[in-house]
């Protein structure tokens, strides 16, 4: 073999998986002024989005913007009780849709996609529709954007354990069953453990789709402001630099989750294993 | 001599044996019946086979001793006690199930306790632990299934259903996902502990080898009923249908006619010749029938050579193909009415290998030969593949 | 003795057991997903002489899709022009990077998947504001575009309107909706890419000798289930979109989402809002059953 075939079949060999990884580098880059920008000195600059000087300033005052604090924990809050119902209904949601035939599954199946494929400020409008005409237009707020926040999580919810539960081997409720383990204990002990992997990325979708929502939030939220409303109201008025350390450690914090996890599992793995 | 008998109607088990006994037992689906009014006695203490091809309703019957499939007619019972309806956690049944089913979340001892768990059981631990010592895993306990060999999974599904000394141990093809080598071992594996812990064990399988050297008794289904059941050289030396006849080993089937009995023998007119079946192996009295000689028992020899058979000698074949296969060599022999018979000769190192085209003539002993029914098809039975 | 009829009642409750699990989640999307669309399209006929405080009269004011459609033609076409060039955009970047997850990447799979949605894990207003400072005036990519003549190119092909800038044109916008809707295609893509069995990739180069005609005879249309998916995914929000375009735009580059938010929050035009919003929801209810047709719903939900 000649070297520069041998420099040919490389490249051909690497250069799909260069151009995956600098597709991968794109989508960083954002990410990475975002952290930047959190240790930018900016409180003089309005409209201009620029890097001035660095400033540890923005971390040990992350709240200092008036209402961002309050912002944030509202948004925290909508997320949890949204996910929490999410989470619920929607895996019971799958149990009944994998586990039991009943009439309509197509129409379903179609009612659980729509969602997805809805262009938000479509799903936001009738909404807001729905409770204007309903005379709730006056009441908009909390209740309104956690029943819009259940209603756009559900879809990913139910489709996530639903997955999960698909690759699920029958054969080990049945196993559990022959083992005289009764329908409670076979659920609780072996079919539960099985799907929760799936429950909680479930979980973790919905909380941050919940927290990140702006479009159908904004619609529906009345006086209420939610972080995304803050940021987004902020742009018109100059962006305090602090937001970014928000986004910062919302990312720090859920990249933590899913490594923890994902090495954690390996070492269990590793340690078994010897 | 044979442990198994078809229970009669009616008829229950001698009182305070533990035998497993089906009685009409019927599995309908709404396009097929998987299992026809099926009538079986399996004594306490035996090794079972059911063997028949994949669809025959084997599964099926093995799933509703199990209590995972709910039959649409017909009892089961333990001895006395009739446990069709029973759940599953509520038989003292346990299965092994085809691909292992073991728990993936939890580890190797978690798996082989969960049914004393269950139960509530107390010395759970040591009981565990002398499973396990018994498979050879204990090294093992701590690992989960996914980082297991095959061949480790399949005897942790077995410490598993064993723990609990069911009644009746069912293994649904448990050696199916191992290679050849592993099988042969896990066989006699099987067969040791068996017998060392005297459970009735119910074993379906395909594969008519492992069948053969497992079971005390096997029974042949095929299409949801039980064609045969017998100790493996009874189904193999007199089989009573020509699927037995094909699926367990090979058969040469010849046409012929029945001229009748004559004292202990039935004779028939096969190709110009007269061969005579002893009773006991003829199935058929009359009538058109199939004369059915395994392949090992035809005597083979160059035209004018002498064979050793008191029978009739039939002349006028040639050999078409001869593989060697070390211990025996096979011969095909196409015979002067068209047909191409099978004989396989042992390699005594009597005689050299004869080449293709070889004219030859055959016979057999009688008392190795058995007639069939010509109704059934010749090739009932033959695995197409 | 147990008689067939208590075989059967068991099997008579589960199937009622399955209506009890999904009844909450049915009711809830019912509720707020399906019934809204009714109100909606009664909010798109009510008579516009009304205001969310007075009330509106419904009078089957089917002049308000005329009148819609008449005044904001241009920023449906808009939408769908920048939505269609984003989602190309997505196809072709994505599914390089789909094909590289599925097929090259060996004991990286996982990291890479999660890298992919990781960007999921931060604020997409933060991360769109973010592109605001990478394609500012005076930053380094601008620089970079204007020495390598990509910015007279883009002015030349009219997504830029000056020939010095990328900020506040409709290529950022473009740019924009590429970048935030990412994932959605390339998630699907890998789904339908990773279900390919590798021998037949393999079989193909055997076959076709080139790589470039087996991808064309095999690998790409095995993957097609994962191109409609995701082209939906991606198309759909991102015609629905204005974050982008009030971020990274300009006036000039308003879509269909910027009105109709406005018409709903700032004018209180619910009548107009709702009708404009009905015509959104309209084409692409016709993309989507052009889908169901093509892969049926099952297959990707």
């Amino acid at each position: 073999m000649s070297p520069l075939f041998r420099i040919k079949r490389w490249i051909g060999d690497h250069l799909i998986l260069g151009l995956g990884l600098l597709v991968l580098v794109y989508t960083f880059v954002p990410i990475a002024v975002v952290v930047l920008m959190s240790f930018n000195d900016s409180s003089k600059s309005k409209n201009v989005y620029v890097f001035k000087s660095w400033t540890w300033q923005n971390w040990l005052h992350p709240f200092k913007p008036a209402g961002m604090g309050g912002d944030v924990l509202l948004s925290i809050e909508i997320a949890l009780v949204a996910t929490a119902i999410a989470t619920v209904i929607g895996t019971m949601a799958a149990f009944g849709i994998v586990r039991h035939r009943f009439a309509g599954r197509g129409i379903a199946n179609l009612v659980i996609f729509l969602p997805m494929a809805s262009p938000e400020i479509v799903m936001g409008s009738s909404l807001l529709a729905l409770f204007v005409a309903t005379g709730f237009g006056g009441h908009l707020g909390f209740i309104t954007i956690v029943i819009a926040h259940v209603m756009f999580c559900l879809s990913f919810v139910i489709i996530t354990v639903k997955a999960r539960l698909t690759g699920l081997d029958d054969n080990l409720e049945q196993a559990a069953m022959d083992l005289y383990a009764n329908e409670r204990e076979t659920f609780w002990r072996v079919t539960f453990p099985l799907v929760l992997p799936g429950i909680v990325s479930a979980a973790l979708l919905s909380f941050s789709l919940s927290f990140d929502d702006f479009i159908i939030t904004n619609l529906n939220a009345g006086q209420r402001v939610t972080f995304p409303m803050f940021v987004y109201g902020a742009n018109q008025r100059g962006v305090p630099m602090q937001v970014n350390v928000i986004g910062t450690a919302m990312f720090v914090i859920a990249i933590t989750i899913v490594l923890v996890g994902e090495f954690g599992r390996r070492r269990r793995e590793k340690l078994l294993a010897a | 001599m044979s442990q198994v008998h078809e229970a009669p109607a009616g008829v229950s088990a001698p009182s305070g044996s533990r035998d497993l006994i089906l009685k009409q037992l019927t599995k309908e689906y709404a396009t097929f019946t998987a299992v026809k009014s099926l009538d079986l006695v399996v004594p306490q203490g035996s090794f079972f086979a059911l063997l028949g091809p994949s669809g025959c309703g084997k599964t099926t019957t093995l799933r509703m001793v199990a209590g995972l499939e709910t039959p649409t007619s017909g009892t089961i019972h333990l001895g006395e006690t009739e446990v069709t309806y029973d759940k599953p956690y509520r038989r003292p049944v346990n299965t092994v199930f085809q691909n292992y089913a073991l728990f993936p979340h939890l580890n190797i001892s978690k798996n082989v306790a969960f049914g004393l768990e269950r139960r509530g059981v107390i010395d759970v631990k040591r009981q565990v632990a002398e499973m396990l010592e018994l498979v050879e895993l204990t090294s093992q306990a701590n690992k989960k299934p996914a980082q297991m060999s095959g061949g480790q999974q399949q005897r942790v599904a077995l410490a598993r259903a064993l723990i609990n000394k069911p009644e009746v141990l069912l293994l649904d093809e448990p050696l199916g996902a191992l290679d050849l080598k592993l099988r042969r071992g896990m066989q006699l594996e099987l067969k040791r502990i068996q017998t060392e812990v005297g459970l009735t064990f119910v074993h379906v399988t395909h594969d008519q080898e492992e069948a053969m050297t497992m079971a005390d008794t096997i029974a042949v289904m095929n299409q949801g009923v039980i064609e045969q059941m017998g100790a493996p050289n009874e189904l193999y030396e007199n089989p009573k249908t020509t699927f037995v006849a094909n699926f367990l080993g090979q058969s040469n089937l010849i046409g012929g006619e029945i001229e009748g009995r004559d004292g202990d023998h039935v004779k028939v007119r096969v190709q110009g010749a007269l061969a005579s079946i002893p009773t006991d192996r003829a199935h058929s009295e009359s009538g058109k029938g199939w004369l059915g000689i395994r392949p090992e028992k035809v005597l083979i020899a160059e035209t004018g050579q002498p064979i050793d058979a008191p029978g009739d000698v039939i002349t006028g074949g040639y050999i078409t193909d001869v593989s060697f296969v070390g211990v025996s060599t096979q011969y095909m022999v196409k015979m002067p009415w068209g047909q191409e018979l099978m004989v396989f000769e042992q390699n005594t190192g009597a005689r050299r290998m004869l080449p293709v085209g070889t004219k030859v003539d055959i016979s057999w002993r009688p008392e190795y030969a058995f007639l069939l029914d010509a109704s059934q098809d010749a090739k009932a039975g033959i695995e197409e593949e | 003795m147990a008689t067939l009829d208590d075989v059967a009642s068991p099997k008579a409750k589960r199937k009622l057991t399955g209506y009890w699990l999904i009844l909450p989640g049915a009711l809830w999307l019912g509720a707020f997903f399906v019934i809204p669309f009714y109100s909606l399209i009664s909010a798109s006929l009510f008579n516009p002489k009304g205001s969310p405080l007075t009330g509106y009269n419904m009078s089957w004011h089917f002049h308000n899709f005329v009148s819609a459609i008449d005044q904001y033609h241009a920023e449906i076409i808009r939408s769908l022009v920048y939505a269609g060039i984003a989602t190309l955009t997505c196809l072709v970047v994505g599914y390089v990077l789909a094909y590289a997850i599925a097929f090259k990447a060996g004991r990286w799979q996982n990291l890479m998947l999660v890298m992919v949605i990781a960007p999921f894990f931060t604020s997409f207003l933060l991360r769109t504001l973010s592109w605001k400072l990478i394609l500012s005036d005076d930053g380094k990519v601008v620089s970079f575009a204007n020495w390598i003549h990509l910015t007279n190119v883009l002015h030349w092909v009219h997504l830029t309107s000056t020939d010095d800038r990328l900020l506040a044109t409709p290529f950022a916008v473009i740019a924009g909706l590429t970048y935030n809707f990412l994932p959605f295609m390339v998630l699907p893509l890998y789904a339908s890419l990773e279900k390919i069995d590798i021998r037949l990739i393999e079989a193909s180069s055997d076959l076709y000798a080139s790589p470039i005609r087996g991808f064309a005879k095999v690998t790409f249309p095995l993957s097609l289930p994962g191109v409609v998916a995701g082209t939906l995914l991606t198309f759909i929000p991102a015609a629905g979109d204005y974050i982008n375009a009030t971020l990274l735009g300009d006036p000039n580059t308003r879509m269909v989402g910027n009105v109709i938010q406005g018409l709903f929050t700032t004018q209180g035009d619910f009548a107009n809002a709702g009708a404009l919003s009905v015509i959104l929801m309209v084409i692409i209810v016709g993309m989507v059953l052009v889908y169901v047709r093509t892969a049926g719903t099952e297959e990707l939900v």
